[in-house]
């Protein structure tokens, strides 16, 4: 009696909460850490990456609009459901970085934390950054955040789980919506937590996952004018210094690749949700 | 409209009709009052603070500063409220009115004297044919607590003495309770007990308290037939202010426009440096216009004011400062 | 009539040298280029001063005395480091006649604005951030938050001394040192903090002074052994300097252009609307960068305000900044005088309806009328373009959506005004404006405890407050 022949999965990008093939028709061959073919993932396009600015684009009013309870408990559903695929994000990252099971276990765990702790700060981050300023005049004057808008996301090549999650999680918890461009070496659990994404009750949009070649697709990003800040936590020093000159072109905010290799165990902190939050300060007279 | 004859005691000051008045229609009821006075554009206490005192750093020197002084104390109306006012006190007070400084002509006579009904008859009589009108406070001034019937008998009592100009005070209890027809009905049957006597109305704006009301009881004012508009008593304080005389002057000018009939504004009170005196005038200059800058238009209430004018004056002539022994205490 | 008799400031309280060097290492030094340049009296045209032009040399002498002097000053206590800066604020304080004359005199600005806005803020900049020098671990960066090191500070001629608060003060009290470029136009109130400085006996090398143009600037920004570049200008020139930091650690601030919408209400104070539009456009002659430069004005009471805003427009008085009552001073160069002709004949050649009130212009110097365009148009360059000059754009709509599409239509995000009597529409308002100051019900206030900066192409970065401080901190 023979095998079963396996049904293999096919990976494509998510773009406005459905997941299409790349326009351009392209896709790679992704391996195994041995070297073992896994899957073909899309490779996408520029205009796969104008597309998810797009989406991105259009999500942003509802999403920054959403009180930031449900932002905090969408979040949270997130983790949940993540934490449900446990065993296939073990898997997929026992593949991709040879690591073993209960090392990968361990990186999947602290993927679920990581976002239940950044679900936590959504409704928290407004009081830690704004502030009432006391004027020397009969004005009430109040300072608060908001997000920065369509982010562009150079994803970290050599966590693609956490440092994915990592990443997202900071950009979006605030309001802001983004464009991910996954590891392009290990593609293939930014797919699968975009299966967990469009089932988590997050808008469609919100979060965009491109997969393919960074260098290819990141200075697009960086140079779209209806982008409005890019991190670039995973571009080489080459790639960086090309997406950041790009980025001048409409005052992009820049979060530059991290001067030491990143630790995604460490405490984050909270400057990746501050680095695309702005600061609006209003004034209003007191007077009878 | 508003049936004077109903109130009784205005037979003798003659059929004032409202309703061809301007803007007459508003005032059918108090709810069409009420509609049209809250319908008014607001008005920002910081910002309203914030463009009196910008006009106040204006820097009136030299040439213009002696046109102002001059202008100033013709814009007086020399003021006696005391309960222990006497005829010889209002006496000398007429004749400093008419002579402010008595070793220089050149210096002007004031716009008036204001002084309490009782007391108009000998201000008239003191002050002749000099051309300086007599002004009494009428209508149970300063509170302004009483019957319609006494505050017209009031009023026409004080221009049977001879009075020219009335300062009536308006009934805040009812303007503050919303009872803006009330307020109006009353200003209506004294300005018809006037007569040809001008009629000045006190808001009393420091019980008035939001420049909002200010705003407000000005038009209420203006549209019962006010022919100025007067910020104060003297007996409240806070009395005049800039910022309130600024929302006053904003809705003469604004009247003018809508109503095409020009109103006077009056700040009194609390008025008592030269300094104070030119800061008005700027305020008028700046805001209703020099149209404005009249004593047929504006006027200052004050009593101690005037020694400080004729003190700059002299000090603008003679390079040195004066000294208030030199100058009346009139 | 009531005519004003003049009321000039006296300028004999200033002194300013026929020609002056550079401030490096607590020492005026001469440049080693030949390079010489003019400040002019923009009202008269005649030259106040001749001012060293810094080279690339020069930049590297100013930058490698911050650097020697920012082992000192970083590792001096946070309570010394407060009793310098508030050493300062109080000489400000002192001079301030003097220093708002100056500024009269350099940039065209009335002095009544000097006097009583320019110079009051900038001592209250200094008191402000002296006090956080001591008080950075509670500020919530962290317990130990340290300064980044040398700040090349590029800033603008509309408030030349202001600016150089704004940079300088959160900058000193950070640890960290500074070498900073004042606009070529304005350099003389910077020269004259440089005294200030020695008065208060700073430091040799924590405040250094270098005066030039562009290429100063692009020096200044590109020097490899500058850790903090922070910019207040245009934002073309912020763009490039975007560009040039790219791949370099050097932390950045920009505060750049804005095309800020003042929003009016038909349920609006209107008498204090007028005000307000007036200060948000023709205060400091437009020279602002958050001005209220469109007016958005609810078709219901256009009408009313335009001729409220006209007859209001009739009183302003334009003429020589030295007097006390002038409200409109001198466009501070030709060549800014230029672009703003340049602009209005755009907006005229578009179709807009311009309008100005009678106004004498003097004969020398450089002047241009309050003026306000009608029948403007989104698409028309006097609606999207900065003018930075006395000019406003008018422009109507019918809801608080439209008003919000209209007001965000812009690559700028600086500033907004929403002028409402309901409370409600007015938070609404400010939520979906974006902008990093939305003023509703006053326009143009500023103070040092208030952050202050851009969304957008308007820049990024917060100076003023707690958030100011960031900029100058390793976080």
């Amino acid at each position: 009696m023979s095998e079963r022949l396996a049904v293999r999965k096919t990976y494509k990008l998510f773009i406005g909460g459905a997941f299409p093939r790349s326009e351009s028709g392209r896709s790679y061959v992704v391996s195994s850490s041995k070297g073992e073919f896994l899957a073909n993932a899309s490779k996408a396009s520029r205009k796969d990456a104008r597309e998810a600015v797009a989406a991105a684009r259009k999500a942003f009013p509802g999403w920054s609009a959403a009180t930031a309870y449900n932002r905090g408990q969408i979040l949270y559903r997130v983790a949940e459901m993540l934490e449900g695929r446990r065993g296939q994000f073990v898997s997929e990252l026992v593949d991709a970085d040879g690591v073993g099971v209960r090392k990968a276990g361990e990186l999947v765990d602290a993927a679920v934390d990581r976002l239940v702790w950044y679900a936590g700060w959504s409704d928290k981050i407004g009081a830690i950054r704004g502030s009432a300023n006391p004027v020397a005049g009969p004005y009430f004057n109040l300072s608060s955040t908001e997000p920065t808008g369509v982010v562009a996301v150079v994803a970290p090549q050599e966590a693609p789980l956490l440092g994915l999650v990592s990443v997202i999680a900071p950009v979006i918890v605030t309001g802001n919506t983004c464009v991910v461009v996954a590891s392009e070496r290990a593609p293939l659990p930014s797919i699968t937590l975009a299966e967990v994404l469009a089932t988590s009750d997050l808008p469609g949009g919100v979060v965009n996952i491109l997969t393919g070649s960074a260098a290819e697709v990141a200075p697009w990003l960086a140079g779209h004018m209806d982008v409005n800040a890019v991190d670039l936590t995973g571009a080489d020093a080459e790639l960086a210094v090309t997406c950041e000159e790009a980025a001048a072109e409409n005052l992009k905010r820049v979060l530059r690749p991290p001067s030491v290799k990143a630790d995604w165990l460490a405490d984050p902190g909270t400057e990746r949700m501050t680095a695309f939050l702005e600061t609006k300060t209003v004034w209003h007279p007191i007077g009878t | 409209m508003v049936s004077l004859e109903s109130f009784g005691l205005v037979g003798d000051a003659g059929a004032v009709s409202t309703t061809t008045a301007p803007l007459a229609e508003v005032a059918a009821s108090n709810s069409t009052l009420r509609a049209f006075l809250h319908g008014l554009p607001g008005v920002d206490r910081v910002g309203a603070d914030a463009r009196a005192a910008m006009l106040g750093t204006r820097s009136i020197k030299t040439t213009a500063k002696k046109q102002a002084i001059d202008l100033a104390i013709r814009m007086v109306d020399l003021t006696t409220l005391e309960g222990a006012d006497t005829p010889g006190k209002v006496k000398a007070m007429c004749a400093k009115a008419v002579h402010p400084d008595p070793t220089d002509s050149s210096v002007p006579s004031v716009a008036a004297v204001c002084v309490y009904p009782d007391l108009v008859a000998t201000a008239v009589q003191a002050l002749g044919s000099s051309g300086v009108k007599v002004a009494s406070v009428a209508t149970a001034f300063p509170s302004g607590r009483s019957s319609l019937e006494v505050k017209v008998a009031d009023t026409v009592l004080a221009v049977a003495a001879g009075a020219a100009e009335i300062d009536m005070v308006i009934d805040r209890g009812a303007f503050l309770a919303g009872d803006y027809l009330t307020v109006f009905e009353q200003i209506a049957a004294v300005k018809a007990a006037c007569g040809s006597a001008h009629l000045k109305v006190i808001l009393e704006t420091g019980e008035l308290s939001t420049y909002d009301n200010v705003r407000r009881a000005s038009w209420l004012a203006m549209i019962a037939g006010a022919d100025f508009i007067k910020t104060s008593t003297g007996k409240v304080s806070p009395a005049a202010t800039l910022p309130v005389t600024l929302v006053m002057l904003e809705a003469v000018r604004d009247y003018l426009r809508t109503a095409g009939r020009k109103v006077g504004v009056k700040p009194a009170g609390g008025i008592r440096t030269t300094k104070d005196a030119i800061k008005y005038l700027v305020l008028v200059n700046e805001t209703a216009g020099p149209d404005w800058l009249d004593p047929d238009w504006f006027r200052l209430g004050a009593s101690s004011l005037l020694n400080d004018l004729l003190m700059q004056r002299q000090k603008m002539a003679t390079g040195r400062y004066a000294g208030p022994d030199y100058f009346t205490l009139d | 009539m009531f005519e004003y008799a003049p009321a000039p400031e006296s300028r004999d309280i200033v002194d300013i040298k026929p020609s002056y060097g550079l401030f490096i290492n607590g020492e005026w030094v001469e440049p080693l280029g030949e390079g010489r340049d003019k400040t002019i009296n923009p009202a008269s045209e005649e030259v106040l001063a001749e001012v060293a032009v810094a080279g690339e040399a020069d930049v590297d002498r100013a930058v490698q005395a911050a650097r020697k002097a920012f082992t000192v000053w970083s590792a001096m206590p946070g309570s010394e480091r407060a009793k310098y800066i508030f050493r300062i604020a109080r000489i400000i304080q002192e001079r301030a006649r003097e220093l708002a004359v100056l500024e009269s005199l350099d940039n065209g600005k009335p002095i009544r604005e000097a006097r009583d806005v320019d110079l009051p803020l900038v001592a209250a900049h200094f008191f402000y951030y002296a006090g956080w020098a001591d008080k950075l671990s509670h500020a919530g960066f962290g317990p130990s938050p340290q300064p980044l090191g040398v700040a090349g500070q590029v800033i603008p001629w509309n408030f030349p001394l202001l600016m150089l608060a704004w940079k300088i003060a959160p900058a000193l009290a950070c640890g960290n040192t500074v070498v900073l470029k004042p606009a070529e136009t304005t350099p003389l109130t910077a020269l004259a903090f440089a005294e200030i400085c020695r008065q208060a006996d700073l430091p040799p090398g924590v405040v250094n002074i270098v005066t030039g143009a562009g290429e100063t600037g692009a020096a200044l920004v590109r020097h490899p052994d500058v850790d903090k570049v922070a910019f207040t200008g245009s934002t073309e020139v912020g763009r490039m300097i975007a560009r040039s930091v790219a791949g370099s650690r050097k932390k950045v601030t920009l505060e750049l252009g804005g095309k800020a919408a003042n929003i009016v209400f038909e349920d609006a104070a209107l008498d204090q609307a007028v005000e307000g539009i007036v200060n948000g456009i023709f205060f400091n002659q437009g020279h602002v960068c958050c001005a209220g430069s469109r007016l958005l004005v609810q078709e219901s009471v256009a009408e009313e305000l335009l001729d409220a805003l006209k007859r209001r427009l009739s009183t302003l008085r334009l003429g020589d900044p030295l007097d006390k009552n002038t409200d409109i001073g001198a466009i501070n160069s030709a060549a800014q005088l230029a672009k703003i002709r340049e602009l209005s004949e755009a907006g005229e050649a578009e179709g807009a309806e311009r309008w100005s009130p009678t106004c004498p212009i003097p004969d020398k110097g450089f002047w241009f009328p309050p003026t306000v365009f009608t029948g403007v148009a989104q698409s028309h360059r006097i609606a999207r373009e900065e003018i930075f000059g006395p000019v406003l754009s008018v422009l109507t709509f019918r809801t608080p959506a439209e008003a919000v599409e209209k007001a965000n239509n812009t690559p700028y995000g600086l500033s907004a005004g929403v002028w409402t009597e309901k409370g409600s529409l007015m938070l609404w308002m400010a939520s979906r404006l974006r902008a990093g100051v939305v003023w509703s019900n006053t326009f143009n206030k500023f103070d040092p405890t208030s952050p202050f900066g851009g969304y957008k192409e308007s820049g990024y970065g917060r100076e003023g407050g707690r958030h100011g401080l960031e900029a100058y901190l390793a976080v």
